[in-house]
């Protein structure tokens, strides 16, 4: 805002002063807005572009994929979509990656919830030391651990079963799911605990009737964040499974055949394990970032 | 240092608000004088901190001018102002020290470094924090935080006006007393307007020299803490300021006196007559009702007797209304008695407002 | 807030030490069972002591699959931590555009690590890929499978592609954390906005970054996937970072040996990593402006 605006405006008597005070400063908003609004668009444009190329090439055919660099379809087919949906070793990779995810979420946080709350309210015998040695779970590198899984999981004849690649995941899952519902329940003042209790309610009644509701919002964002590290991760997921329990993401890797790579249903098969973490995100927005923080935003 | 004139201001937070006549400011046409301490009371919502973010820069009104002395800054922004202002949560910048703090103002305006150094040097000594001088400042206390906020704004010698929004909120009770009445000294040393927001009648009455109440947007009165006590402009003041707060006693006029529940009550000769039609209510504050023996004043029924420590207040009943009275802790209470009403501190209201005198 | 003293706390915890004791201790023995002792197939084992930890901490091949990550590492914080800030600062505080900022940013975390390997392995290539072509079309000779340097900055653009969201997403939940207050004393003290930026907004975001730094540091030193399916660790050995390394040494070569000590070597370097974070996590923040208003 100039004196020349002050000047100007202060000239004029009251109600088309106003109208002008107000016009200034939007004026001054908008176009500060549009400036700096470049930074994201550009950023997000980024993000966007490899994405709606993978899109793009879902919809083509292999021929135009080929012979032709095309921005959009020129002759948009359904066709690799259909594969997918009627072939079951295709959409059967889709049902098995939900089956693990879900297991695993549902064990992972159940196991987590009555841990975090003894790490939140309580202290005992070695809790730091257990609380870091969870961390290091989540930090160590799936890598390391492919190759024991699958002796220790071929010695419980478990290779192939949705099952071990839940109870793999766990490994970083659990700890996740932990941190995450410990910063929420920290959240939650002591007193109505004590409260609780002195109303005469037993810790179960308690913890299912009232502490759960109240922390309701931490165990959607620890379940997402359950789901989506289990969803993304295929190193373990591929190593534990052959055919009954295979993700979607490994089977992917069969686009490459003696005839060259499907790129068109490779596009479509990727496009498909994008949409469920874009559907999920949207309910978490307000908090992506307190979960990747392990719950210490 | 200056006057500020507050011209006709009235301020809606958007135009859509303006045009349905919803207004957080509905006007305020008022003068802060040059050097006084000025307290803006009211309660939450009733515009207070609107008016000193008005003051302030931080908002522009949508209709009016602020005016510092004969300029017209109502267009400035915060900083080409020059005041200094201190919020509800300390604001200190975490990274630098106390001293750093305290220079940071001055070096934003390029004020020459060995000014920055003596003035510096004396802020600290004023407000008391020369041995925490090179600390960082994040490991103070509250009070100490909010001490650096203020010195920031003090250090700047050639301020217009002080404003402070809330201060004591984060402070410790028994801390409040003490960095209120080291701003009081400061205000003497200083000579600065000062214009301090508050919900706390305690806080305000003690601090300001003149007190601004608002309600609902608009500014009900301005007065020394004895004018609001004494003589209430309006049944909000009377009823907000006080503890317990003004009794108001639903009346209609006879001549010289107001009749409450078929009770007639004699009205100081000085109140002037009241326009037919209005709603009148009288007013007398609890420390001006004493008990008499029964027969001897206005019959009530008590209902409960409270202990404050070094009063006592009476809670009463005359016909429907309610009714306090603050007694002396040593005064024996029969469990019967009438009420009489020091008649000069009878105030009489019209549609709210009080009926001025002769 | 003061904790009680309360052993029995164990038994909550119980269900998780037993479940992550099943999935990280028993694979974990197994590995140091191999780690000393080494075999001549028909699964007999003798033991070998520190054999295999001499010949991994002085083998060639691991230094530099080391050095190479440590530079990948070094070199993607070095992109993703200002270009984050950058964005998070501009990015809208609050509105409608806020919360379609945030979806559409978390969108790249949450696609499947092969996935965005293939995302990217196909938009490089020149002649089905958009980059590929058009940096080919620019005269600018590009090849990620065939020139090191062009399979450099493919894994590493795609790196910052997928995880630069999750400092930006840190660096602005920092952010709106700030109280008005702080910009508006800004304001009055007359700070210009670098000012703003170095007293308050830094600062303030000092923690997430912290986090941020961290997390980036530990996810980017164990990176397998992303990496592997673009460029299965080529050309040569050019994109062969630890990870990659080790289960080309397990399962390509089944050297179980060597691999376990390699893989007990890694896990104590990310050991010693995640302490510096814990001790982050756990020992910052302590002078948060609401830790006040509850004192």
């Amino acid at each position: 805002m100039s004196d020349h605006v002050s000047m100007a405006a202060g000239g004029l008597p009251g109600e088309s002063r106003s109208e002008t005070a107000f016009r200034a400063r939007e004026r001054v908003k908008s176009g500060h807005f549009r400036a700096k609004a470049l930074i994201p668009i550009l950023y997000i444009l980024f993000l966007l572009v490899p994405i709606y190329w993978l899109v793009n090439m879902s919809f083509k055919t292999n021929g135009e994929i080929v012979s032709t660099m095309t921005l959009f379809p020129h002759n948009p087919t359904l066709k690799n979509y259909a594969t997918i949906f009627t072939d079951p070793s295709w959409y059967m990779g889709y049902v098995n990656s939900m089956i693990y995810v879900v297991m695993n979420m549902v064990i992972s946080v159940a196991a987590a919830l009555p841990a975090a709350y003894a790490f939140s309210r309580y202290r005992f015998l070695g809790d730091k030391h257990l609380f870091f040695w969870l961390l290091t779970n989540r930090m160590a590198p799936p890598a390391v651990f492919a190759l024991p899984f699958f002796q220790l999981y071929s010695a419980f004849g478990l290779i192939d079963t949705h099952i071990a690649v839940a109870l793999a995941h766990c490994l970083f899952n659990v700890p996740l799911a932990v941190w995450i519902l410990e910063g929420f329940m920290s959240g939650v003042p002591k007193e109505i605990d004590e409260t609780a209790y002195i109303d005469g309610y037993s810790f179960p009644k308690f913890f299912f009737k009232i502490f759960m509701p109240l922390i309701a919002s931490g165990i959607g964002v620890a379940a997402f964040f359950c789901f989506m590290f289990s969803w993304v991760e295929l190193l373990l997921a591929r190593t534990l499974t052959v055919t009954d329990a295979k993700p979607i993401a490994a089977i992917m890797t069969r686009t490459v055949s003696a005839a060259g790579i499907d790129w068109g249903l490779l596009a479509a098969a990727g496009v498909l394990t994008i949409i469920p973490g874009a559907i999920v995100i949207w309910f978490v927005r307000n908090y992506i970032a307190k979960g990747f923080a392990l719950g210490r935003v | 240092m200056a006057r500020i004139r507050l011209d006709h201001i009235r301020h809606a937070y958007t135009p859509e608000l303006a045009k349905a006549d919803n207004y957080a400011l509905r006007e305020v046409d008022t003068t802060f004088a040059d050097g006084g301490a000025y307290a803006l009371l009211g309660p939450s919502g009733c515009g207070k901190t609107t008016l000193l973010n008005i003051i302030s820069g931080l908002l522009t009104p949508s209709n009016g001018h602020v005016r510092f002395d004969d300029t017209d800054v109502t267009m400035l922004t915060p900083e080409a102002r020059n005041i200094a202002q201190v919020f509800q949560f300390p604001v200190i910048y975490d990274t630098m020290t106390v001293r750093e703090n305290l220079a940071f103002p001055l070096k934003n305006r390029k004020v020459p470094a060995d000014e920055i150094q003596r003035r510096v040097a004396d802020m600290l000594r004023r407000i008391g924090l020369e041995k925490k001088a090179d600390r960082k400042a994040r490991g103070l206390t509250a009070d100490e935080k909010q001490k650096i906020s203020l010195g920031r704004g003090l250090v700047r010698s050639d301020v217009n006006a002080i404003l402070f929004d809330e201060p004591l909120t984060v402070i410790d009770p028994h801390m409040k007393w003490q960095l209120r009445s080291e701003l009081k000294q400061l205000h003497r040393e200083f000579q600065m307007t000062m214009v301090y927001v508050t919900h706390d009648q305690t806080e305000a009455l003690t601090f300001a020299d003149k007190v601004v109440v608002m309600y609902a947007g608009e500014v009900v009165q301005i007065g020394t803490p004895e004018e609001l006590f004494e003589r209430p402009q309006h049944t909000f003041v009377g009823y907000f300021i006080g503890s317990p707060g003004m009794n108001l006693l639903p009346c209609a006029l006879e001549g010289g006196a107001a009749v409450v529940s078929g009770q007639r009550i004699a009205l100081p000769a000085s109140i002037g007559p009241v326009a037919a039609g209005k709603t009148t209510e009288l007013g007398i504050r609890p420390e001006f009702v004493s008990l008499v023996p029964r027969g001897q004043g206005i019959p009530v029924q008590i209902d409960k007797v409270e202990d404050i420590g070094s009063e006592r207040i009476v809670r009463a009943r005359l016909g429907d209304t309610r009714l306090s009275a603050v007694l002396d802790e040593d005064r024996e209470i029969p469990a019967e008695a009438d009420v009489a009403f020091t008649q000069e501190q009878l105030n009489l209201y019209a549609d709210s407002w009080l009926v001025a005198r002769r | 807030m003061e904790k009680t003293w309360n052993n029995k706390a164990w038994f909550f915890v119980l269900p998780v030490l037993l479940l992550v004791a099943f999935s990280a201790v028993i694979p974990l023995m197994t590995v140091v069972n191999y780690s000393v002792q080494d075999t001549f197939g028909n699964n007999q084992f003798f033991w070998n002591g520190t054999e295999w930890f001499k010949e991994i901490l002085t083998s060639e091949r691991f230094h530099d699959s080391l050095i190479r990550n440590l530079i990948f590492s070094g070199l993607i914080l070095a992109i993703e931590i200002p270009l984050g800030i950058i964005v998070a600062l501009a990015m809208p505080k609050k509105g409608f555009w806020v919360s379609v900022c945030l979806v559409l940013m978390a969108l790249p975390l949450l696609i499947p690590w092969n996935v965005v390997g293939t995302i990217w392995q196909v938009f490089g290539r020149t002649d089905i890929g958009l980059l590929g072509y058009t940096v080919d079309a620019l005269g600018i000779d590009y090849n990620y499978v065939a020139d090191p340097f062009a399979a450099w900055v493919t894994v590493i653009v795609m790196d910052v592609w997928h995880w630069t969201s999750l400092v930006v997403l840190l660096c602005y939940a920092g952010l709106v954390s700030i109280p008005d207050a702080y910009y508006q004393a800004a304001k009055i003290d007359g700070a210009s906005r670098w000012a703003v930026f170095r007293y308050i907004q830094l600062p303030k975001m000092g923690r997430v970054l912290l986090i941020a730094v961290l997390l980036r540091f530990m996810d980017s030193f164990m990176i397998y996937t992303e990496p592997f399916v673009v460029t299965g660790g080529g050309p040569g050995n050019s994109t062969t970072f630890l990870s990659i390394d080790l289960v080309k040494l397990a399962i390509g070569q089944f050297n179980l040996g060597e691999a376990a000590a390699m893989s007990l070597v890694y896990f104590l370097i990310i050991l010693a990593l995640s302490w510096v974070f814990y001790t982050v996590m756990t020992n910052a923040g302590t002078d948060k402006p609401v830790k006040e208003i509850s004192e």
